[in-house]
This record gives C-alpha cells, sequence and structure tokens, in this order.
C-alpha cells in the first residue's frame, strides 16, 4: 500500500521534472553556442557564490563558537533568530539591507558626517553581502551543530587538565572544524548558485549577473527562447554537479535538532575573550535584526501609500501559499510512504534543478498552447512545491518510518490499511511534522519571487512581485509597507501551521 | 485447530523446524532460552514474517499468502498494543471496526468490553493516563472483541510486576475460557506457565518441539528444558 503510493508520487515527481528538461533540451538543440556575455554570467555566478560562501563561514565561525562556549539569557532566541532567514522572503530582506547598506542608508548616514563614503551596494558586493545575510546564520547552525557534537566528557576533561585556550582548540575544536567547514562551504555555495531574487535587485548588468537572472533577462528583454534554454542548461549542469559535491561532503544537516539546549561547559575563557565573544553574538544580532527592523519601521509609515492592488496580491499570494503547503505536504508524505532509499533519493532531485530552469521549461511546454501569463499561479504553485519538497521529505521519511516501526505491526495486526490507517495512525502520529512542513512549505511559497516573474501578468501578481515593481518604480515607503505584510504573512502562516501540528 | 507441517523459518543464519499440532481451545506456553526464536515463531504464525517452506493451516485452511489482519489470529506484542493518540474507546473499538465506523450496537459491544476487563468509565481517557495493567486490560478487551480464534501473546506483560502479571493471565484465561480461543504464547518464566498453560511448547536449537503437558514437563523436564531452566 505505501508502497505502491511512494511509486506513484516519485513517478509524478520524475516526470514534472524531467518534462521541463526535456523541453529545455530540445530547445537549446538548434540554439547558439553561448556567448561571452553568457560566460560572463557564469563567471559571475562562480565567483559571487565562493565569496558567499567563504564569508559566510568566516562570519559565522566566531558567532557559533560564542554560541557553543557561552551560557547566557536569550541564548535559545538568538540561536532561533539564526533559523529565521531559512523562511524570510528575499525581496524584503533586501529591501532591508537597503536600508542599512544603501545610498540613503543607516550606514552611509552615519559614515557621511566622518567624510567616509557614501558606500553602494549595487553590484558585487551587494549581491554578497545580502548571501551573507542569509547564509551566515545558517553556517552558524551547521557549525554549532559540530561544536555541540563534541562529547561533554571530552571538555570535562580538557578544564580537569586546565588546557589553555589555543590546546583545547587544537586538541578538540580544530578536528571537528575539518570536518564540518568543507560540508558548509559546499552548501552554501550550492545554494547560492541559484540566487535569483537578490542578483534581480542588487546585480545586474554585464558585471554582475548570475546565469539564473540571464535566464530572466533572455525571456524578458530579448525573448530569446533558445538562448533562455542554453543558459538553463548551463544552470543545471552547474546546479546539479554543486549539489552532489554538497551532499557528498556535508555531514550535517543544520535542521539542527537541539541546538537550543546548553551543554555545560567548564573551559569557556573569561577576560577580553569573553568581552569578544559578547561583542561577535552582539553585532550577529544587529546584522540579522537591523534590516527586518528597518522594513517594518519604514513599513508603519508606509502603510498609506500601499497601491489598491495589494488586496489581490495578498489573496493570490495567500492562496498560492496555502496550495503550496497542502501539495508539498501531500507530495512528502506520499514518498515518504514509499520507505525506499531509491525513492528518497529522488524526492531531492530537485536540489539539481533551479526555480528559473523549471520555470523555462514549463513555459516552453505551455507556450504553443496557451498564453504562458495565464498559467502563472499554478505554475508557481507547482515550482515552490518542488523547491521545499527534498526539505520536506528530509522531515517526514524518518517520521514515517517510526511510526510504520512503532505501530506498523499493530495496524496490520487490526487490519488497519488504506484510509483509515491515514486517518487513525498515520495523520495523527505525525501531525507536527507534517505542520512544520506544511508551515515551512507555505513561508517560503509565500515570499518567494521567482518563475511568477517569468510568468507574471498585469492582474496576476503574487506580493513579493507587487513589491519588487513598487520598488522598480522608487515607491520605497510603499515596497516596504507591502514587504511588512509580506513578512507577517510569512511567518505567520509558518507559525499557524506549526503551532496546529503540535495542539491540533 | 492449528496445524504447522514442516514449517521451516531462516533468517540468515537462523533456522526454526516446527511439525506439530495444537487442539483448538488449548493453551500452551513457548518457553526456550533468548534467541532460540519463540518470537519469530508467533510472527510466523501471524504472518509478518514468511516461512521458508512448510504450511501453517488453521482448521485444515493454509493461512499462507494471508494478510496479518486476514488471518484467524489476534496478537498482542510486548509494547505499542494501543495508539496513544487514541483514546481508550477508540483504540478497543478498532477491534470492531478498523475503519472505526460504529454502529449504536457497536458501541454498547466496546462499552461492555471495558466492563468486562474492569475498564468501565475510563473510556474517554489516553493510554498514557492509564496504569501500565490498564493498559493491558485495554489490550485484551480489544482482542475480546477481535474474536478470532487463535490468541498469540509476545510477552506484553513483561513490563508489568509479578502480581499483576499474574492478575493478567488470570484475566487471559477467563477471557480465552469464555470464548473458546486458542492460546500460544511466550514466556520466559515457568511460573507463568504452570499458572495459565495446559501445555509447553519448547524452543531450543533450532526447533519449536511438539505441544506437551505443561505440568509432567515443569515437573520432570527433560535435558533441554531443565538447562534452560537451571
Amino acid at each position: 500500500m505505501g508502497r505502491a503510493i511512494g511509486g506513484v508520487a516519485s513517478a509524478a515527481l520524475l516526470t514534472l521534472l524531467m518534462a521541463p528538461l526535456a523541453a529545455i533540451f530540445l530547445r537549446a538543440g538548434g540554439a547558439s553556442l553561448p556567448g561571452p556575455a553568457d560566460w560572463a554570467a557564469l563567471r559571475f555566478t562562480l565567483l559571487q557564490a565562493a565569496l558567499s560562501a567563504l564569508f559566510s563561514v568566516l562570519l559565522a565561525l566566531p558567532a557559533a563558537r560564542a554560541l557553543a562556549r557561552r551560557r547566557f539569557r536569550g541564548r535559545a532566541a538568538l540561536v532561533a533568530l539564526t533559523g529565521a532567514p531559512f523562511i524570510l522572503p528575499v525581496v524584503v530582506a533586501v529591501v532591508g539591507l537597503l536600508a542599512v547598506f544603501g545610498t540613503q542608508g543607516l550606514l552611509n548616514r552615519a559614515a557621511a558626517p566622518l567624510g567616509l563614503g557614501p558606500f553602494r551596494i549595487y553590484g558585487l558586493h551587494g549581491v554578497v553581502i545580502a548571501h551573507v545575510f542569509f547564509n551566515m546564520p545558517l553556517a552558524t547552525r551547521m557549525i554549532l551543530q559540530g561544536w555541540q557534537a563534541i562529547p561533554a566528557e571530552r571538555f570535562r576533561l580538557a578544564a580537569q587538565l586546565d588546557l589553555p585556550p589555543q590546546m583545547t582548540f587544537r586538541l578538540l575544536e580544530w578536528p571537528m572544524l575539518r570536518q564540518v567547514i568543507p560540508g558548509t562551504l559546499a552548501a552554501i555555495f550550492a545554494i547560492c548558485l541559484a540566487s535569483f531574487a537578490v542578483a534581480l535587485i542588487l546585480g545586474g548588468g554585464p558585471k554582475a549577473t548570475t546565469v539564473e537572472l540571464a535566464i530572466y533577462q533572455a525571456f524578458l528583454f530579448d525573448f530569446d527562447l533558445g538562448r533562455a534554454a542554453m543558459l538553463a542548461l548551463m544552470q543545471t549542469t552547474l546546479v546539479a554537479g554543486a549539489a552532489v559535491l554538497a551532499l557528498a561532503v556535508t555531514r550535517m544537516d543544520g535542521s539542527g535538532a537541539g541546538l537550543d539546549r546548553a551543554l555545560p561547559r567548564w573551559d569557556a575563557p573569561g577576560g577580553w575573550r569573553r568581552a569578544c565573544d559578547a561583542l561577535v553574538l552582539a553585532a550577529t544580532a544587529l546584522f540579522l535584526l537591523a534590516p527586518v527592523v528597518s522594513v517594518a519601521l519604514a513599513g508603519l509609515t508606509g502603510l498609506k501609500d500601499l497601491p489598491a492592488t495589494i488586496w489581490p496580491a495578498m489573496g493570490n499570494s495567500i492562496l498560492v501559499s496555502l496550495a503550496s503547503a497542502l501539495t508539498t505536504t501531500a507530495l512528502a508524505l506520499g514518498l515518504a510512504a514509499g520507505m525506499s532509499r531509491v525513492i528518497q533519493a529522488i524526492g531531492l532531485l530537485p536540489l539539481a534543478l533551479s526555480p528559473l530552469v523549471l520555470g523555462t521549461g514549463y513555459f516552453l511546454i505551455v507556450n504553443p498552447f496557451l498564453v504562458p501569463g495565464t498559467l502563472a499561479m499554478p505554475v508557481t504553485v507547482l515550482v515552490n512545491t518542488l523547491m521545499a519538497l527534498p526539505f520536506c521529505l528530509r522531515m517526514l521519511a524518518p517520521a514515517y518510518e517510526r511510526v510504520e516501526s512503532d505501530y506498523g505491526r499493530l495496524a496490520d495486526q487490526l487490519g488497519l490499511a488504506g484510509l483509515a490507517r491515514l486517518r487513525w495512525l498515520t495523520l495523527p502520529r505525525m501531525k507536527a511534522p507534517l505542520g512544520f512542513c506544511a508551515g515551512l512549505a507555505g513561508a517560503l511559497s509565500m515570499g518567494d519571487l521567482g518563475v511568477i516573474t517569468l510568468f507574471g501578468a498585469p492582474g496576476r501578481e503574487t506580493l513579493p512581485l507587487l513589491m519588487y515593481r513598487l520598488m522598480g518604480s522608487y515607491r520605497t515607503e510603499a515596497a516596504s509597507a507591502a514587504g511588512l505584510i509580506l513578512l507577517l504573512l510569512s511567518f505567520g502562516i509558518f507559525w499557524a501551521f506549526d503551532r496546529g501540528g503540535h495542539h491540533a | 485447530m492449528l496445524e504447522l507441517t514442516d514449517v521451516l523459518i531462516e533468517q540468515g543464519d537462523f533456522r526454526l523446524s516446527a511439525n506439530w499440532r495444537l487442539p483448538a481451545g488449548r493453551r500452551a506456553a513457548v518457553i526456550g532460552p533468548s534467541g532460540a526464536g519463540k518470537s519469530t515463531l508467533l510472527s510466523a504464525i501471524a504472518g509478518f514474517f514468511p516461512q521458508a517452506s512448510g504450511q501453517v493451516l488453521w482448521d485444515g485452511r493454509p493461512l499462507d499468502g494471508l494478510r496479518p489482519g486476514k488471518r484467524p489470529v489476534a496478537m498482542l506484542f510486548q509494547d505499542g498494543n494501543l495508539l496513544p493518540h487514541l483514546d481508550i474507546f477508540r483504540n478497543v473499538a478498532l477491534g470492531i471496526s478498523p475503519a472505526l465506523r460504529l454502529g449504536a450496537e457497536d458501541r454498547a459491544r466496546v462499552e461492555a468490553a471495558l466492563a468486562r476487563v474492569g475498564l468501565g468509565g475510563l473510556d474517554r481517557r489516553r493510554p498514557a493516563e492509564l496504569s501500565g495493567g490498564q493498559q493491558s486490560r485495554a489490550a485484551l478487551a480489544r482482542v475480546l472483541l477481535q474474536d478470532r480464534p487463535l490468541l498469540l501473546l509476545d510477552e506484553p506483560f513483561a513490563a508489568l510486576g509479578p502480581a499483576l502479571r499474574f492478575e493478567m493471565l488470570d484475566l487471559v484465561q477467563a477471557l480465552t475460557e469464555e470464548t473458546g480461543a486458542t492460546l500460544l504464547m511466550v514466556s520466559h518464566d515457568p511460573a507463568d506457565a504452570r499458572r495459565i498453560a495446559q501445555d509447553l511448547v519448547l524452543v531450543d536449537a533450532g526447533t519449536a518441539h511438539a505441544p506437551q503437558p505443561a505440568r509432567a514437563m515443569l515437573d520432570n523436564p527433560p535435558e533441554a528444558l531443565r538447562r534452560y531452566l537451571g
């Protein structure tokens, strides 16, 4: 039964992934080879991803170390804060970073009287700053997980032997870091390769265009579908290669079960090192909070400037988000029911395809028959579902296996099968992870600015797209207001589903 | 009647053979050292573990290929006999209808079964709100409603203290006498076997031996059983 459902779900998933890829292959066949601009996009993509990974990890190291060895009030909140960027809408964060680092931002206003600046955030360093904003917290979680995986007994021994901090580092911490850092670098590198919204807003131009952004430009500026297909192939090779690399070297997933559990440490050095740790953590919190708080404050004053189109955009976003939450959870549950390593590997395949690649493929499939814009919402739901699927499956598959190993025999013995088994065993036993997954998928979809830019037509806007258009017409206050609403909706839907899973 | 004809169970290097019958209505304890295959034998009869060769028959009808839920078998495991998210009423009602579609008559039968095992009035509690003994009683109430002619117990009372365990065994004996069910129960303790079992199935050295009268066997144990009893 479960096996059959898993088979059907994985067949459906393979079709949804392979059909757009096939369409791209067919279209790219007659297209030209990559030109100088395309190679430049490839170089920029690799460069920004490498720098983003490097700086994310460099900044994460002291923060993770401080979180690992200090005990203080608010530590759990700070750890939770490092999980927040995962569901923070990219457009909201970028508007927030502009408010802090932009031409009119806090940084420049503080620096101007000192005769410094003005600093500019557009171009390579802007893209890298935004990626570091999103991925430095992820790196912190992955490295902190490594720190907490060092047995407490070893630190007790180090304290007993009165090892100086350098020796503790050399004997206990460095061996762990040597294992954890490559995986963290690889994961962030892979994530940044597929970056679209950040490059769309902060990049652009011949010097700062990612491959993902070049696909979009091939569509919108040139309507050169052959070039878009060729770029999509280039991007797939890149992302798939990096995903394989990341999976191969990553040992920890950063999901961070139990990261807020404070293990006792006896070796934490005092004095200036203590002050440094406090400074690092304060700077980290400021870096993560300032942009979001800026958006929220600017948004409050901008609420009156919002156009009337905010209402249909909100409606569309909520519908897309709820639909994505439902389809992602259902598909992931179906795949989990297969209880097979092969099916779980198939569930990871979307990691190899970027949103705009899928969007290009679906566009090529739909274009001969329909005006693609009419399918803007369904395609957005579909791509959002595929993108959230690997994360949800990684959570649901072990949960499903546990339910089956704990109660499968009892259910078999009682003849509990089909829908009755789903209703009386699977759903109630899995409601917490299911709620978390639905919340995650809903929030990711709510904040997504991706394929909708390819398919979006007037009147078919989601909230992130409206926000982007408001920014494009320099209505910063209105964009911040839309950002504030988007922020509340994204975290609200996550909170509602997650809580629903715990209290249903 | 339960019949095992030339049954051979294989799992890696492990092999267990059985070739015997247990008449309907008898109560037999399965006894033997750990790892000898007592649980595996019950698993094979219940349909969780297909035997490599031979046949399991009930009343002359082969059970091979029947799913566990379709066999004339009710089984209680060492743990996880109740679904923790359902109340006791629903847990017990699963014995009548796995889809929990219950008519008024079914509800009355559930209430009666709960009353019979001494859990009247506790039907809205969840398993976690019951003591270990009460949880065992709830599982037995469900067995009563499943109304299967063969009952397999894989040490469901192992976590209970001796007094409570004897209480449960007495309840099992009373219930099987009322329903006429045949009982096959794994046991570690000869005292359990003396209390409830008429027959002993000794599992040792790759063989599940034919049932022998329990009292005579315990009073005058053969070599393999003496080694186990110490």
